[in-house]
């Protein structure tokens, strides 16, 4: 890998700053609708499904598995690998798999959340599961 | 109230340019509607409607007053590559409508000289911008997928470029008019796992555009008469997260209304334009389309069978977007025009479809396995 990528800084705003808030201590914050009971990620203030606007916030456990992902081979920082992992909880979430052998991923794999800094908030990005 | 029949295609236009470092943006779309108004044998004052998408700079807005339009219906609906399709439909419902008599649409870009207009920011983007997300990677998770779920195979896929190829290689404008082989396509370099550099489509400057009208119009000009007999559009995206699902796209929601409103079916169509980003957006739109089931997709565009005068579904005859053009990364414009030359009988006589009568036109735009975009239209020769 010929240099660390840098991720950009998360802008936030104020319907998503309890999210940040948690990154920053390491805890991965889904959605959870009080009416219809079901979770979503990203998070909204009002509920996708059922448009109430009863929604809190609820930690996630982190642990989930790859849904799918794709090996970036073209890039200038160096490969990395694309996913998207579905949490315990439910929803799916866009991520990177990381601190890992690329080419040993696969579709159905455990993985956890692990936090990456950025000059902003942490982000979270996804690991194998020991 | 159905759009069926209400509205006719009279002018197309392809510009012939894959690399126009020489021209400005706003240049390629005049140039464009110039070429589709002379195709017509209509002049500029007769437009009163206009549809352009993301590439237009400024907007309808703008663009009208640099081309010296006076419109009563304007429309910037964008939906990434799929936006001239859907342009196409909404034409139609304003034609329908009385609200204009004369719609032009116009795409141009130049990505290839430099760079295509950034994607609008969503509310998503927090959530996903930072993990590197390009249409490569993106549509590759699509295919991998696609291949865990149903057996789809990297030879199958690459089928569809050697289709394109077969096709391209009469086509004087295509930047890639090269045969290909299977094997040159899975031995070409791993671009984003399991997509190769062959499945991936061309990055071209350029641009089209198309004239629609009303039927007594079009019955007034010279040309061929094609007309729109069917129309659908639809979004997907992951929405919230919830039973994420990558093997199937926006298409099975935007083709059963089409067919419905044209009353006709997949096995009636004889020629299709569909979206070719890369080799996997047309396996999953084929299946989602309905032309075979789900997961069947690898199977049905393999050993030729996209090839026209070869297979069972002539498609892309003008190279697509994997060989011939991909302007501005958007492929719905040139989906539109290879279809009308279908049914007009204008293609090149090596691919031309025999008695070629009716056509569907399919595009998706944005990103196939996030958000994305999708249109369909059906053509028939009148």
């Amino acid at each position: 890998m010929s240099e660390t990528p840098k991720y950009p800084a998360p802008q936030g705003n104020a319907e998503t700053k309890p999210f940040w808030d948690a990154a920053a201590q390491g805890k991965l914050l889904i959605k959870r609708c009080l009416t219809c009971k079901e979770p979503h990620f990203f998070p909204r203030s009002i509920c996708p499904f059922c448009f109430s606007d009863q929604t809190a916030w609820e930690e996630s456990a982190g642990e989930g598995e790859i849904y799918t992902f794709s090996v970036m081979r073209k890039s200038p920082t160096g490969p990395y690998a694309i996913g998207y992992v579905t949490l315990k909880e439910g929803p799916s979430l866009l991520t990177n798999f990381v601190d890992c052998d690329l080419d040993g991923l696969k579709i159905g794999q455990r993985v956890k959340v692990v936090f990456k800094p950025t000059e902003g908030a942490p982000l979270p990005f996804f690991t194998p599961a020991t | 109230m159905s759009i069926k029949g209400k509205a006719y295609i009279a002018g197309i236009y392809e510009h012939p340019t894959r690399h126009a470092p020489d021209k400005s943006v706003a240049q390629l779309h005049a140039e464009c509607a110039r070429g589709a108004l002379a195709d017509a044998g209509l002049t500029k004052d007769d437009i009163d409607g206009y549809f352009c998408a993301g590439d237009a700079p400024g907007g309808p807005m703008a663009m009208a007053d640099y081309m010296g339009l006076k419109l009563r219906h304007l429309d910037g609906t964008d939906t990434g590559g799929c936006s001239y399709i859907i342009h196409l439909g909404h034409a139609a419902e304003a034609i329908a409508a009385g609200r204009c008599s004369v719609a032009l649409i116009t795409l141009a870009g130049k990505p290839r000289t430099g760079g295509a207009p950034p994607r609008a920011i969503g509310p998503e983007v927090d959530f996903e911008a930072a993990y590197g997300a390009t249409t490569h990677n993106i549509y590759a998770m699509c295919a991998l997928r696609h291949m865990h779920q149903f057996g789809t195979t990297s030879e199958q896929l690459a089928w569809v470029k050697v289709a394109a190829s077969h096709h391209a290689q009469y086509n004087p404008h295509a930047m890639l008019r090269e045969v290909v082989t299977v094997e040159d396509v899975i031995n070409s370099p791993m671009i984003a796992d399991p997509l190769h550099r062959l499945d991936c489509c061309v990055v071209t400057d350029g641009g089209g555009a198309v004239i629609v009208t009303t039927p007594e119009i079009a019955r007034s000009l010279k040309r061929p008469l094609v007309k729109l007999i069917g129309a659908g559009e639809a979004l997907k995206g992951p929405r919230g997260g919830q039973s994420l699902d990558l093997t199937y796209s926006a298409a099975v929601w935007s083709a059963p209304p089409a067919f419905a409103e044209a009353g006709v079916t997949p096995k009636d169509i004889k020629y299709a334009s569909v979206y070719d980003s890369f080799t996997i957006t047309v396996v999953m739109q084929l299946e989602d389309l309905g032309f075979c089931e789900k997961g069947e997709g690898g199977k049905f565009v393999a050993d030729g069978n996209l090839i026209s005068g070869v297979g069972k579904l002539p498609w892309n005859t003008d190279g697509g977007g994997l060989c011939s053009n991909h302007p501005v990364n958007r492929g719905g414009m040139t989906k539109i025009l290879e279809a009308v030359r279908q049914l007009r009988g204008e293609a090149h006589p090596k691919v031309q479809v025999p008695n070629c009568d009716l056509a569907l036109v399919h595009g998706t735009g944005g990103l196939l396995g996030v958000r994305h975009g999708a249109s369909t239209a059906i053509l028939e020769r009148a």
